[in-house]
């Protein structure tokens, strides 16, 4: 192991990479908490992202903003997030099948769109992207600040989206129908408010914060789009929903540790560390399911959670 | 209710099915005209790299040939590799050629089925009587690449490069077929400056540019001011890195200089593209026999750096000159670059298990014995 490598300059920047690591997958477990609580699994997270990254990508090419592309990667999110209500809502399908297939169409149809907006050209197509704007001040505190305050405003956008998503879910009337209606629909069937309703509104929500975090990599990190670009990261923001335990800020920590095993992997690799980089790579996935064991077995989640609801049948 | 969500899930599917497109393969056209069947391989057309290089040759041999020619994709080329194989054949074509390394198998038990298809397989030797192979000299391209890196690293003046002499390598996967591209570029550096640091490491993926982007950048934070790619749509991300950060990138398989211009400090070609259109060229001339090993290296363009348009002016020629000199003295055979393919797997792991240039030295020692 080459320990003249290890300065402080590159520990912080493993620090600073493993933020970046986390971000996107950060922005989709946040929309998965709200969408898990509210009773239904979303494994089509993956394929959302790979939607948001080409709409996000299309939509700020087009217009030459990238805020533009930002929302348009939210609205198409939410429309993904509409079909998987209407599939394991209203159809009441299987919602592993359902989210599977989800994942499917939007790898396809993603790649396929690509193909049709752009053709097989030579020279990609490229946008500019959210550059670095360190935050005054902040960005001078020692290892926090290159770590936390030097970074795209998107990462800064998914920080304030933690505190907005605990404020919402804990502190408003609707985070509290969500979380009823996770853990007793029939109670707050007979309460009067929709279940449905409920349960549309948290794919929705979950569908374009997924879209958001899969137009992070085109928008913020890459300025390019690359067909299957999202390479799993929204399988990891579920496992991460789960180590969370359905909560906004547990979710930050999961995402960061995770972003970190990855972050520290590939510095291990170019430190000639005496461990085979095969399994280096599996590193940042075997924390993830190593701290998942630890945490499942006081993981209690939601009593209705993957059960479609029906009335009088409950 | 049942019956609806039934219906529901088999429209999902179908839907799903047809988005991710599962090969159709059109058959050859029924005309005198030699046909041909390009099977794509991982990675898919648009990866501006190994396959867009394939499809380039393809595309100009439709154009200047007479030929028919048929590019096949399919979302899973490798668990497909029967199937598309069979088809590809079974529809007529005169040539098929895979750029699927994995093929090798394959390729292997299904050719004497069909004795009257002339198969080519990319990267790999399938003994048959009616099977081509078409291989690289990757090593030798890749360690002119690696002795380019090792002079400009310590050029001064130059904004893109710090003072120390330390590169980096950007692996897809830890196989051959990538090991032979950094085990050539760290012989090229080696051999230039025998104190040089050169940072390896795998992403194990050929389509995250996310992660080449974040191990480029890991690279950089321990002074690696020249990194070469070789990895694929991975690599994309190293490039983005570069531009960001302005250092150098080295591009690989296609031209990728125009990527960041002034970032790309060279590319190592890997011209399939003259390899594509040379097979079939001379397979439809009736000149090809099957059961050929068609080599490309230096000599016949089949590697090589490239003009390096946006940074030939602003490294010292005396560089240039330097790397023409080297790529001589490997044609002439002066110069011998190990293949680490053709080395037992003891005597990989020499350099493999020390991948430095006091590594490579016992590897050479161990060789000369």
């Amino acid at each position: 192991m080459n320990w003249d490598l290890v300065t402080y300059s590159f520990v912080v920047g493993v620090l600073a990479s493993a933020v970046r690591w986390a971000t996107p997958i950060l922005f989709a477990a946040l929309g998965e908490v709200f969408t898990e609580r509210s009773g239904i699994l979303n494994l089509g997270l993956e394929g959302i992202m790979l939607m948001g990254a080409l709409s996000g990508f299309v939509g700020a090419y087009n217009t030459g903003s990238l805020w533009a592309g930002v929302l348009v990667a939210a609205a198409t999110g939410m429309v993904m997030g509409l079909l998987m209500a209407f599939v394991s809502v209203t159809a009441k399908a299987n919602q592993v099948v359902a989210g599977l297939g989800i994942t499917i169409l939007g790898g396809g149809l993603s790649t396929l769109l690509f193909r049709l907006f752009f053709g097989l050209r030579s020279k990609p197509p490229t946008i500019k992207t959210f550059g670095t704007e360190p935050i005054p001040l902040l960005s001078e505190i020692p290892v926090l600040g290159r770590m936390f305050f030097s970074h795209n405003v998107m990462v800064y956008l998914a920080f304030v989206l933690v505190g907005v998503g605990w404020f919402v879910l804990y502190r408003t009337r609707y985070g509290l129908a969500l979380r009823a209606v996770g853990e007793r629909p029939e109670a707050v069937d007979t309460r009067g408010l929709n279940v449905t309703r409920l349960r549309y509104s948290a794919l929705m929500i979950g569908g374009a914060m997924a879209g958001i975090g899969g137009a992070y990599l085109p928008l913020a990190n890459l300025g390019l789009f690359w067909t299957q670009m999202t390479a799993g990261r929204g399988f990891i923001a579920v496992a991460v929903v789960v180590f969370s335990r359905w909560d906004p800020v547990r979710a930050l920590v999961g995402a960061l540790v995770f972003g970190g095993a990855a972050a520290l992997q590939t510095a291990l690799q170019t430190l000639e560390a005496p461990i085979p980089s095969e399994l280096l790579l599996m590193m940042p996935y075997i924390v993830t399911i190593i701290v998942l064991v630890g945490v499942s077995r006081r993981a209690e989640f939601p009593s209705a959670f993957a059960v479609p609801y029906s009335r009088g049948e409950g | 209710m049942k019956h609806t969500i039934h219906k529901l899930l088999a429209a999902c599917l179908a839907v799903a099915l047809i988005a991710t497109g599962s090969a159709l393969v059109p058959s050859a056209q029924a005309q005198d005209d030699y046909s041909v069947a390009l099977i794509i391989a991982q990675g898919g057309l648009g990866d501006r790299s190994y396959n867009d290089s394939a499809f380039a040759g393809l595309t100009l041999a439709a154009a200047e040939l007479d030929v028919n020619v048929v590019p096949i994709e399919s979302s899973d080329p490798v668990g497909e590799a029967e199937q598309l194989l069979r088809t590809a054949a079974e529809s007529g074509f005169d040539l098929v050629i895979t750029l699927e390394f994995s093929h090798i198998e394959p390729l292997g038990r299904i050719a004497p089925d069909y004795p009257d298809t002339l198969f080519a397989i990319v990267n790999a030797i399938v003994e048959q009587p009616n099977v081509v192979s078409i291989m690289f000299d990757e090593h030798t391209g890749s360690y002119l690449a690696g002795a380019l890196s090792a002079l400009v690293t310590t050029a001064p003046d130059l904004d893109q490069v710090n003072p120390e002499a330390v590169i980096g390598a950007i692996g897809g996967v830890a196989s051959s077929g990538i090991d032979v591209f950094l085990y050539g570029y760290l012989q090229g550096a080696c051999d230039i400056n025998p104190d040089i640091q050169v940072l390896l490491a795998y992403a194990n993926d050929f389509g995250d540019p996310t992660k080449g982007r974040e191990m480029a950048l890991a690279m950089y934070e321990q002074n690696a001011d020249v990194v070469f790619q070789v990895a694929g749509g991975t690599g994309a991300g190293v490039i983005e890195a570069a531009k960001d950060e302005n250092f150098f990138a080295i591009g690989v398989d296609s031209d990728q200089d125009y990527l960041a211009p002034g970032n790309v400090l060279t590319s190592m070609l890997k011209r399939v593209d003259v390899a594509v259109y040379d097979t079939i060229e001379r397979a439809a001339s009736g000149e090809l026999e099957g059961g050929t090993v068609l080599q490309y290296g230096l000599e016949e363009d089949g590697v090589g750096l490239t003009e390096m348009t946006y940074t030939r002016h602003i490294i010292p020629s005396e560089f240039v000159d330097q790397v023409d000199e080297l790529r001589t003295q490997i044609e002439d055979g002066e110069l011998e670059v190990i293949d680490i393919r053709v080395l037992e797997a003891e005597q990989f792991a020499i350099v493999s298990e020390n991948p430095t240039c006091a590594g490579l030295e016992e590897l050479r020692a161990a060789l000369a014995e």
